[in-house]
């Protein structure tokens, strides 16, 4: 695999604490706006990034702030790819029951993992599952962007 | 009655329509008590028709979605109906991925939904 033209890599440890992630998110969508990313693209990213923070500072780390969450992003012109790991025991992405099911469908937790697969193009875990790769395709504006009607 | 710090609560007939202060509902605390606003609503209100007007949000997470779904229950456990409306797409997409937008009652605007009760 080619490595992509990365134009802006930045990497960050933060605290196991709620909202921690806060200045990441920040920087993140503040790069892919300058760089003009659409706006649909920046909601999938900013969802997907919150879910990974918050899955491994709350599930992974378990809100311990001895822990830390290591987050790493990069962009290129028509990619993102974002990482986090955590240092907790990991878990098996595959065994989190589908939220979609009849059975799930009122269950308040459970979501995250699907919306960070459904807005991305695509997420990986590490064998253990105490680290993501999330890489997202930059969309090209849409036929209905582009006549202003979105 | 407490101050609502994440809500805007007002009443239409006997219906109660809640607007949302924030425009992001991402952050931790945020949900907690926009939660606790939303459940005193019904069970120490006692409010039985509710419309959430999601008109000045953006941006929500799957925790947020979480507390709607805890409404919704106890809004139902107590015989009442909960309806959303004014949507965003972003965010009606993430309704739609998840498939909430089968479990919740979703409007297009607030006259839709209080013409619907």
């Amino acid at each position: 695999m080619c490595e992509e033209p990365w134009v802006w890599q930045r990497e960050w440890v933060v605290p196991s604490r709620s909202g921690a992630g806060s200045p990441v998110l920040e920087e993140l969508l503040a790069q892919l706006e300058q760089k003009n990313w659409g706006q649909h693209d920046l909601f999938g990213i900013h969802l997907a990034t919150e879910e990974a923070l918050v899955n491994a500072i709350r599930h992974g780390n378990g809100l311990d702030e001895q822990k830390h969450v290591r987050v790493a992003c990069s962009l290129a012109p028509d990619l993102v790819r974002i990482e986090v790991a955590d240092e907790g025991q990991g878990f098996d992405p595959g065994a989190i029951p589908d939220p979609t099911d009849p059975e799930n469908l009122d269950a308040p937790t459970g979501r995250g993992i699907m919306l960070m697969r459904s807005f991305m193009t695509r997420v990986d875990y590490n064998a253990t599952g105490n680290r993501v790769v999330m890489e997202k395709q930059r969309h090209s504006p849409s036929s209905v962007e582009q006549a202003g009607l979105s | 009655m407490p101050r609502q710090q994440r809500l805007d609560v007002s009443e239409v007939g006997d219906v109660t329509v809640v607007h949302f202060r924030d425009q992001r509902i991402i952050e931790d605390l945020g949900i907690q008590e926009m939660g606790q606003e939303l459940f005193r609503l019904v069970e120490e209100e006692g409010r039985k028709k509710l419309i959430l007007n999601f008109s000045s949000v953006g941006f929500l997470s799957s925790a947020a979605l979480g507390k709607l779904i805890t409404l919704d229950k106890k809004v139902k456990a107590k015989g009442g109906v909960l309806k959303l409306c004014s949507i965003k797409p972003e965010i009606y997409e993430v309704f739609a991925i998840t498939r909430l937008d089968r479990l919740f009652s979703i409007k297009k605007d607030e006259s839709e939904a209080l013409a619907d009760f």
